[in-house]
């Protein structure tokens, strides 16, 4: 279980997270909106150890994660997909998800871990030996994603993956985030689209201004009429 | 025919010794996008160290020429290392997150240091290597002579070369120092701890320009606590031309640059052959900004 208690983080002497508190139970999809600026990136980063809090705790199971260096929370089982991909564009695509397995020193394992996520993103096989900035935005973010999932985190952190991709590429993604969640696999997922991510999670947090301002069942969510107004083009859905 | 092949060996073997100091520089340049302005102070350091342990160990005679200057080459790589990774962890480390002035100033001082410290310890004369620690041979090549020197330094820096080449390429470890290279925080999600990466090429480094530092000692017989200045400029043209932070850029520039300049020397001017290097440096990012093999492909699409 995650857990992000009281978390508090400020960018110099800006507090950009007031009292954050959000939980994540294992095998659930959790997904956090909210406006550009809401502060869900800088959660995520907090999670993963880039960012350091000032306030607050976030543990996992008993281990307090923000005492730890992010390459040990990459041990732990946390895996962090950041936002704007982040890929090394001048290595090739293998060397990109070899490097996700940095922690990993079990060669066969890793091998079929490779092998598995071919068989999520075959594009990637084929683009093996490619460097990886030569690829499309779509298959960026496949590469990201599957860099990730290297690791073989428990818990996968996505931040906005949908970002930039034609609606066709959206839902191939979208289908695969279920298809790791359905492999065991923890995630937490932050988007701009409200609604796919809805659908897709078993719970959800909205975020303004660095604050939680609800939290539910993302069916109730779905259903909440001023998270329609606000998140899903207004009206009746 | 004969002139031109001894100016071409000799450029061959000095630009060895410009490359292997120029993957100092850019290595750190890679990881840290700083320009270590002490490493030419790092190789004369080595060219020091392997005078006081020559005159003082007596590795040749205990276990004959060959053995006892690949045990010297690694003792003195192994020290300057260790200068280097102290350098990082005194200097640079502390500023890591400080405006990058503050690093370059470091740095400058860093080099001021080294090169004073020599100076009280050894001197400001010009200190002499022991003579017949090489045979003064020349080798045999198609007819044609090249002194021992020459043919060893050219190969023991091909050798390190291609063993740094393969370890960047194919070893985890080196995939890991390009990841920081690229993107450091990226490399943090991946599990890599930046900080070690960083030590590494702090120690990879030095080790090299220790290295060279021993093979100029050997060359020319005669160094000097200043040498790293002019020494570490022409490394740094070397790794500029090749592109600043790419590796096999540095080795191409620093081959390059030596051949160039030997050339340059003899069919043009002596007088000249600073200013046909820099003339080439400034010539080539004319035409390449990027440098020979700088970035071909973008990082971020
Ligand atoms: N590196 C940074 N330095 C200073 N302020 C930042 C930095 N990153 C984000 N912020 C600010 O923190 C707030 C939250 O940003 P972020 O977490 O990126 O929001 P979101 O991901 O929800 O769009 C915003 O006001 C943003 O301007
Ligand atoms: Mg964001």
């Amino acid at each position: 279980m995650l857990r992000l208690v009281d978390l508090r983080v400020k960018y110099g002497n800006i507090e950009v997270l007031h009292g954050i508190r959000l939980t994540v139970k294992p095998g659930e999809i959790v997904t956090i909106l909210g406006a550009n600026g809401a502060g869900k990136s800088t959660t995520l980063l907090t999670i993963s150890g880039l960012v350091k809090p000032s306030g607050g705790a976030v543990t996992l199971d008993e281990t307090p994660l923000h005492k730890l260096p992010p390459h040990e929370i990459v041990r732990r089982g946390v895996a962090h997909v950041p936002e704007g991909r982040r890929i090394f564009g001048t290595l090739t695509v293998q060397e990109n998800l070899n490097l996700g397995a940095f922690t990993r020193s079990d060669t066969g394992q890793i091998s079929k871990t490779r092998e598995w996520i071919y068989e999520l993103f075959p594009i990637l096989a084929e683009r093996r030996r490619q460097l990886a900035g030569t690829l499309s935005g779509g298959e960026q973010q496949m590469l990201a994603i599957g860099r990730g999932l290297m690791s073989r985190p428990r818990i996968l952190l996505l931040d906005e993956p949908s970002l930039g991709l034609a609606p066709l590429l959206v839902k191939t993604i979208f289908e695969t985030i279920k298809t790791i969640n359905a492999s065991g696999v923890t995630v937490v997922l932050v988007e701009q689209n409200a609604r796919a991510a809805l659908k897709l999670a078993h719970r959800g947090y909205v975020m303004e201004l660095g604050r939680i301002a609800l939290e539910d069942d993302a069916a109730k969510l779905l259903a909440n009429p001023d998270v329609q107004k606000a998140y899903l083009g207004g009206g009746a859905a | 025919m004969e002139e031109f092949f001894q100016q071409l060996t000799n450029g061959l073997a000095v630009g060895g010794i410009y490359a292997l100091i120029a993957l100092g520089y850019t290595m750190v340049y890679g990881v840290l996008k700083l320009i270590n302005f002490a490493h030419g102070d790092l190789f004369t350091i080595g060219s020091y160290l392997g005078l006081t342990l020559l005159t003082s160990l007596f590795l040749s005679d205990r276990l004959g020429p060959g053995a006892g200057i690949v045990v010297l080459a690694l003792m003195v790589m192994g020290l300057v290392a260790l200068v280097g990774a102290l350098l990082e962890r005194v200097a640079y480390r502390p500023l890591r997150h400080s405006p990058r002035l503050s690093a370059v100033v470091s740095a400058l001082g860093a080099s001021i240091f080294f090169s004073n410290t020599l100076m009280l310890i050894y001197g400001a004369r010009f200190q002499v290597y022991p003579q017949g620690i090489l045979p003064k041979t020349a080798i045999d090549l198609f007819g044609l002579y090249v002194p021992l020197v020459r043919v060893l330094i050219l190969g023991a820096s091909v050798v390190m070369m291609i063993a740094l080449y393969a370890f960047i390429q194919k070893t985890k470890i080196g995939t890991a120092i390009r990841a920081a290279a690229i993107d450091q925080d990226a490399a943090r999600l991946m599990g890599i701890d930046v900080n070690r990466v960083i030590l590494m090429v702090f120690l990879i480094g030095p080790a090299l320009g220790g290295a060279a530092g021993l093979m100029v000692g050997l060359h020319y017989g005669q160094i000097n606590f200043t040498m790293g200045w002019v020494y570490g400029l022409k490394a740094f043209t070397a790794a500029i031309l090749g592109g600043i932070g790419n590796i096999p850029g540095a080795m191409v520039g620093g081959i390059l640059l030596g051949v160039i300049e030997a050339l340059g020397a003899a069919y043009l001017s002596i007088a000249w052959k600073d200013a046909i290097a820099f003339g080439v440096l400034i010539f080539i990012l004319i035409v390449r900004p990027t440098g020979l093999l700088g970035e071909r492909v973008a990082e971020k699409v």
